[in-house]
């Protein structure tokens, strides 16, 4: 019944248009190497040298002590020295700085008399996300510069200290947090942006009677349509995964079976619920924009990929749960950063063969419909 | 092929007639031509109920999901416990780490390893292990430590969950010490204050910065399409033997949907201020006039966009390989600071970043145009700029 000689004429077929398209074929490799690019190079959380103004009224031996081990963390980097807390308001405005140490009068005074001695770091709030880490570096360095003050020549330790350890990301940096994840993203695009075409492609040209004219079953014309698709997506997850092994030093450390078992189910549901949008919509326009909104966007913002979905509102985390993107992250980062199996991701490589599953038997079920 | 060559000859046509046609007439004074115009338009784009939809609800709909999901604070982090003292202090110490809602704990285990294998399954993003012995090397002032694990494979969420509970735990260690009277006096004491936001929330952080990109995004959709969509139809040829003139044409098409973008506008800052509660301190004069012109070099862009693109679907594709570098040039979620050197210059011939500054001195900084002059300066530069380019350029596609 199924002819592999057919399914391999739609997908040389389809191959054949995409060839055509230079937008299309731009979206399908230029895309995946200039988001690499950006979210690898441009885009970083990683807070460092925060500019500092300085506002030392006390200026001691003291006081220059603490400002010293502040500049020496690597985190912050004093770029004004103010007289007047006055001048402080303008800076932070105009973020020229952002934030500023303030040590009052009598810092070294309260420090000698064994006192409690206060200083104030002003934060400027309206980016939260740096001002938050910049508290976290600040409140570190002034800990263990209390330390060393207080313990000066004495034996005595802190009450209770936290020994912190980062699993996976040692160091913490961006990178290796963004190219598992640009993964799902970029699949994301090719499947919503490229498949929402094909079968509207079809139906606006008029070649859809042709295409049901012709002894083709409607199975190898998903699959034929999936084909050049499929190949598209795999080429750009390695390339992906490639570059982001050797140009950014993201580690690999577990099977690139796995990868490429869980890679492909989940390439076969997205590009299934592409076609499936398509033979819906009928419209290529229509088309393209239901995949963004249905795909694309999720994959960005609902996946964890960027922002964590603990914290978000319970609707939206129940949400979550249907976004394929979500698993698939899972296991991208399972895969590449920890070094995990099948036996940690067993419930993520469920998720995908129930997506693959839906995501054909839709875009099946859809084409069904209109050639009968 | 064939296509672009039946193109070319067709607007050569039209070039020829719309010269024989333009005549201007003594009654005819160009506004009513472009008030026509603006007339034909707006009733075409709300013709349709769908667009009306597309237009009004889809911002504020994106503006509520926006706002909830892009989010970097930390709150419910996934948190295992192996407690291996299991003594009262040991309990308050998880206790205190749950209390603030940043942390929920979500499995607790006597053996290390299931701390570890919750970690791989990524069921847990931080894990604490309390030794034996806590209790007793708390009491005796010995300096107890316990140990935090975090998963770094998210990295932001990572730093901030490893600094929220190393600061737990150690003021935790210092009210034990103070409570028993064992606590070392003085010390230095670190008083953190945040200006503008001081839950530093980041809500408040990025709902306005949603409001630059939904603005930017709704004013591309709609004027991309529209050069576009006249030349696909045809009816772009009767436009053109009509004796409107290109200049006039793009106004026509660029009112109405500025128009529209500016009801976006309220509508959305409502949204935020309302739904959200975030506090707008700022001139609201600053805020529509940063609006309007960043409203103007949108949709500059946007037609800029259509007069290359020859069918619909290419200047959608065109429209987001343009809509992505914009967003992600501009400080919106990704701090521009930390970007390399290079980036940083290329973020200032982005419209997207100086919005931005207005949005957030506005609502942020209380700031009002007094203060935000240069960036008023440099987005009408921007729009002027962009709109004529984009009619020089649609003169010459159909000249």
């Amino acid at each position: 019944m199924l002819s592999a000689t057919r399914l391999l004429a739609v997908a040389r077929k389809e191959w054949i248009q995409l060839r055509r398209d230079p937008r299309s074929l731009i979206l399908a490799f230029v895309l995946p190497v200039f988001l690499l690019l950006f979210f690898g190079y441009a885009i970083t959380w990683d807070v460092k040298e925060i500019r500092l103004a300085l506002l030392d009224a006390d200026a001691t031996r003291e006081s220059r002590e603490l400002v010293q081990a502040f500049e020496a963390s690597g985190y912050f980097r004093v770029v004004a020295r103010l007289d007047a807390p006055g001048e402080l308001d303008r800076l932070l405005v105009r973020s020229r700085v952002t934030g500023a140490l303030v040590v009052p009068r009598g810092f070294a005074r309260d420090l000698a008399a064994r006192r409690t001695a206060p200083v104030q770091l002003l934060l400027d709030g309206s980016d939260a996300n740096t001002a938050t880490i910049a508290l976290g570096y600040a409140e570190a360095i002034v800990a263990g510069h209390s330390r060393r003050v207080l313990l000066q020549g004495r034996r005595l330790a802190m009450p209770l200290a936290a020994e912190a350890r980062v699993w996976y990301n040692p160091t913490l940096e961006s990178r290796n947090m963004i190219v598992p994840g640009l993964v799902a993203v970029i699949m994301s695009i090719i499947a919503a942006m490229l498949t929402a075409l094909t079968i509207a492609r079809e139906w606006e040209r008029g070649t859809m009677e042709q295409l049901a004219a012709t002894p083709v079953h409607r199975l190898e014309v998903v699959f034929g349509k999936l084909l050049p698709y499929l190949l598209i997506g795999a080429f750009d997850v390695a390339l992906t995964v490639g570059a982001g092994l050797v140009v950014f030093g993201v580690p690999f450390r577990g099977s690139v079976l796995l990868l490429g078992g869980m890679t492909l189910l989940f390439l076969l549901g997205a590009l299934g619920l592409g076609i499936f949008i398509s033979a819906v919509m009928k419209s290529q326009l229509l088309a393209t924009q239901v995949a963004m909104v249905a795909t694309y966007l999720p994959a960005l913002l609902l996946s964890g990929f960027l922002f964590d979905i603990a914290g978000m509102p319970p609707a939206l985390r129940a949400f979550t749960l249907v976004v394929p993107a979500r698993y698939y992250i899972a296991v991208t980062r399972g895969v590449i950063l920890k070094g995990v199996g099948i036996e940690a991701l067993w419930v993520q490589g469920l998720s995908m063969i129930i997506f693959a599953a839906v995501g054909l038997g839709l875009a099946t079920a859809a084409f069904r419909k209109r050639i009968v | 092929m064939m296509r672009s060559l039946q193109l070319r000859r067709r607007s050569s046509v039209v070039g020829r007639l719309k010269t024989d046609d333009r005549r201007p007439t003594t009654d005819d004074f160009p506004l009513r031509r472009v008030l026509a115009l603006v007339r034909k338009e707006l009733r075409q784009l709300f013709r349709d109920p769908k667009t009306k939809r597309i237009v009004f609800v889809s911002p504020v709909i994106q503006l509520v999901l926006l706002g909830y999901a892009v989010n970097t604070d930390v709150r419910n982090a996934a948190t295992f416990v192996v407690d291996l003292d299991r003594t009262p202090a040991s309990r308050e110490l998880v206790d205190v780490l749950a209390a603030g809602g940043q942390f929920r704990v979500v499995g607790r285990s006597e053996r290390p390893a299931d701390l570890g294998a919750a970690l791989d399954a990524g069921r847990a993003l931080l894990g604490i292990e309390i030794p034996r012995g806590f209790a007793a090397d708390l009491a005796a002032g010995r300096g107890a430590r316990v140990q935090l694990l975090v998963d770094g494979t998210s990295s932001n969420t990572a730093t901030v969950a490893q600094s929220h509970a190393t600061r737990i735990v150690q003021q935790y260690g210092q009210r034990y010490a103070a409570a028993r009277g064992a606590a070392l006096p003085g010390g230095v004491e670190l008083r953190g204050r945040a200006w503008f936001n001081p839950d530093l929330s980041s809500r408040v952080y990025n709902v306005p910065g949603v409001i630059a990109m939904v603005l930017m995004l709704m004013a591309l959709l709609l004027t991309a399409l529209a050069v576009v969509r006249e030349r696909e139809l045809g009816t772009l040829e009767q436009l053109m033997v009509s004796p409107i003139t290109p200049g006039e044409l793009m106004l026509g098409k660029t009112i109405p949907v500025a128009f529209v973008a500016l009801i976006d506008l309220l509508l959305v800052a409502a949204v935020a201020v309302f739904w959200f509660g975030i506090p707008l301190r700022g001139s609201v004069v600053a805020l529509l006039l940063g609006a309007s012109v960043y409203v103007l070099a949108a949709l500059g862009l946007g037609l800029l966009i259509s007069t290359v693109s020859r069918t619909q679907q290419e200047a959608f594709m065109t429209m987001f390989l343009c809509f992505m570098p914009l967003i992600v040039l501009s400080g919106f979620m990704y701090p521009i600071q930390t970007m390399p050197a290079l980036f940083q210059w290329l973020t200032l011939l982005n419209p997207v970043r100086h919005f931005l500054e207005i949005v957030r001195g506005v609502f942020l900084k209380g700031e009002g145009v007094a203060d935000l002059w240069p960036q008023l300066l440099v987005l009408t530069a921007m729009a002027v700029g962009v709109l004529r380019f984009a009619t020089a350029r649609f003169r010459r596609t159909v000249g």
